[in-house]
């Protein structure tokens, strides 16, 4: 299922912003920080409602469908995540099965697969049975992540979901999502995370894109000077091919030119 | 940051099944004591005698009107009040994310004592003669939960934080009002009355009082019950509660609206019993866990339990004097929930 944003705005924090992501396709959202990449998101997951424009989910308008319908093909990982009471890890996981249930009907042992399934791919079983609130900011994380697996969602929206992970388990996060074949719209900070795992990014500057394009395409010298600020020198990735990026404090402006 | 504790979820089966059992002895127990003791033998037979007819002694007439007129009513009743708080503790502090709520945060204790003290300082409502007070603290309850809800609601809906603080502000004004009523009495005696109506009573239960209440709590839990996930899903925050399709403000409103209707039908029978909301919620969740299903099964045989044996203490403690309810709450719920949270490290709220 694909997922098309149309010309969306938001106040003066987003404007006219439209992408899209084809069935099956990571895409990266990137930008410096108030940008406007959490409020776009945001549109996505339906916490906020656009000004005007409309995001359109296998090209049907997402305000037409009930929270329920749409919960069922979209699943979210958000940044405000934190949780106050005592649930384990199983029972955050099974929460993701909500939208499939009636209200009358119980959990069986498929959907109890299903989150057994989720907390094992991202290498958190031996977590089930501990209290969320015991967890590290990297193990609720991916936690997070498995709860959005086992809502077994076609389109799956990431806000920086590499936020307190560490390296092996960032990439490991992202390689799992990226192989799932799902559509995958994510936020993410890391220029290189996003040049090694998006099939397509978009660059966002204050509430607009600016660049749209393959990694390769997009991350050049030029743009990262300008829109982040940086100095930034593009490798080739030794194995995988994908370009790189090192920093280095921007002095002059001339120096890119 | 505490050790990772594994908690075990074990099946709720021996816990509901024990606490059934200490509902059935509690009732008995709550009806053969008192100031006047009614030996246990003599109490089941009298109370089987009621359930399924049977000869009573002419000279049993006294004791037996005691425990079918007055003393069976009055504990049902406390079951009935102990479990419907317990319940609407749980929605509360679900529905604004806050761990020291209760029933009573969104004012409606102090709107119910205004509606008292109106009747007792300036005996409006007369004619209804001993209803008055019941309907007039409904109406002060109703009342102040329309105005919290009216100065909460933005345009986003009902922010937690803003309910609470709404509520807060609102049981100022009212006790204030509360307090103005209280120094015009003309008579001493109503400060008194208003008072022992603020701390909770079950001292004028009859049968009358039974059907509504216990409708209100049945129809309100089971509703409860129903949506015990969507409340699962809200516990997680607003963002998190949408993206598993539950629409956080539509529910939020909902709760509100059960609440304050629960809330308000057991104000009317027993005044504001306080603690009951606040301490069973956390009793239970360190028991059972979060989830709203286990903690909505539990939480309602829990208070009931807890609080038939609060009434039974407030009556026989200083005997003849009977001691409101909220003084026991409250000696009784605080030292147990300071070791309770003390022992597993309970957290709610944070770290």
């Amino acid at each position: 299922m694909d997922i098309e944003l149309r010309d969306l705005s938001v106040g003066t924090i987003v404007s006219d912003v439209s992408l899209t992501a084809a069935t099956g396709s990571v895409v990266g959202l990137v930008g410096p920080n108030g940008s406007g990449k959490t409020t776009t998101l945001r549109c996505v997951y339906r916490s906020l409602t656009p000004n005007t424009g409309a995001v359109l989910l296998g090209g049907e308008p997402l305000a037409a469908m009930a929270p329920k319908d749409s919960a069922r093909v979209l699943a979210a990982v958000t940044q405000d995540s934190q949780v106050d009471l005592d649930f384990t890890v199983a029972e955050v996981v099974a929460m993701a099965r909500l939208p499939h249930k009636g209200t009358f009907e119980r959990e069986n042992e498929a959907d109890a697969a299903i989150c057994a399934e989720a907390l094992k791919r991202v290498d958190a079983t031996h977590l089930a049975e501990r209290s969320v609130l015991t967890l590290s900011g990297g193990e609720r994380q991916r936690v997070l992540v498995a709860r959005a697996l086992a809502q077994q969602p076609k389109v799956l929206v990431l806000d920086e979901p590499t936020n307190h992970l560490d390296i092996r388990h960032q990439h490991e996060i992202l390689a799992l999502v990226a192989g799932t074949g799902l559509t995958v719209l994510t936020v993410l900070h890391d220029l290189n995370l996003a040049a090694t795992y998006c099939d397509r990014v978009h660059v966002l500057a204050e509430g607009r894109i600016v660049a749209s394009g393959r990694p390769a395409e997009v991350f050049t010298p030029e743009l990262v000077a300008e829109v982040f600020g940086v100095r930034a020198f593009v490798v080739e990735h030794p194995v995988s091919g994908a370009p790189q990026l090192l920093y280095d404090r921007l002095v002059h402006q001339e120096e890119i030119q | 940051m505490s050790a990772p504790v594994p908690l075990s979820r074990r099946p709720l089966g021996p816990t509901v099944a024990l606490l059934c059992v200490a509902l059935l002895v509690s009732v008995v127990c709550g009806v053969a004591l008192g100031p006047v003791r009614v030996p246990l033998v003599d109490t089941v037979t009298h109370l089987r005698a009621a359930l399924f007819g049977g000869i009573i002694d002419h000279a049993d007439a006294g004791t037996y009107r005691i425990v079918w007129e007055i003393r069976l009513p009055r504990v049902l009743l406390a079951a009935v009040v102990g479990a419907g708080l317990s319940v609407v503790g749980v929605v509360v502090q679900t529905m604004v994310r806050n761990a020291l709520a209760d029933p009573f945060v969104l004012g409606m204790s102090s709107g119910a004592s205004v509606g008292a003290s109106t009747v007792v300082v300036f005996g409006v409502f007369a004619s209804m003669g001993l209803y008055a007070l019941s309907v007039a603290a409904s109406l002060g309850a109703l009342v102040a939960t329309v105005l919290v809800y009216l100065a909460a609601r933005t345009s986003q809906g009902l922010t937690p934080l803003r309910l609470v603080l709404t509520g807060t502000a609102m049981a100022y004004a009212f006790s204030a009002v509360t307090t103005v009523l209280i120094f015009l009495a003309p008579h001493g005696e109503a400060a008194r009355s208003v008072l022992f109506w603020l701390l909770g009573s079950l001292g004028a239960a009859t049968w009358a009082m039974l059907p509504l209440s216990t409708a209100a709590v049945v129809v309100g839990l089971v509703y409860l019950r129903l949506i015990a996930r969507s409340l699962n899903a809200l516990s997680m925050g607003d963002e998190t509660s949408l993206t598993l399709g539950v629409d956080p403000t539509a529910l939020r409103r909902t709760l509100f609206v059960v609440s304050s209707v629960l809330t308000g039908t057991l104000v009317a029978v027993s005044g504001a019993v306080g603690f009951v909301g606040l301490v069973v919620p956390h009793l239970v969740r360190m028991v059972v866990g979060a989830d709203h299903r286990r903690v909505l099964t539990v939480a309602p045989l829990a208070g009931a339990v807890f609080l038939i044996w609060v009434d039974l203490v407030a009556r026989t403690v200083a005997a003849p004097q009977e001691l409101p309810l909220g003084v026991i709450t409250a000696v009784v719920g605080v030292p147990c929930f300071v070791f309770l949270m003390r022992r597993r490290g309970y957290v709610f709220g944070g770290r």
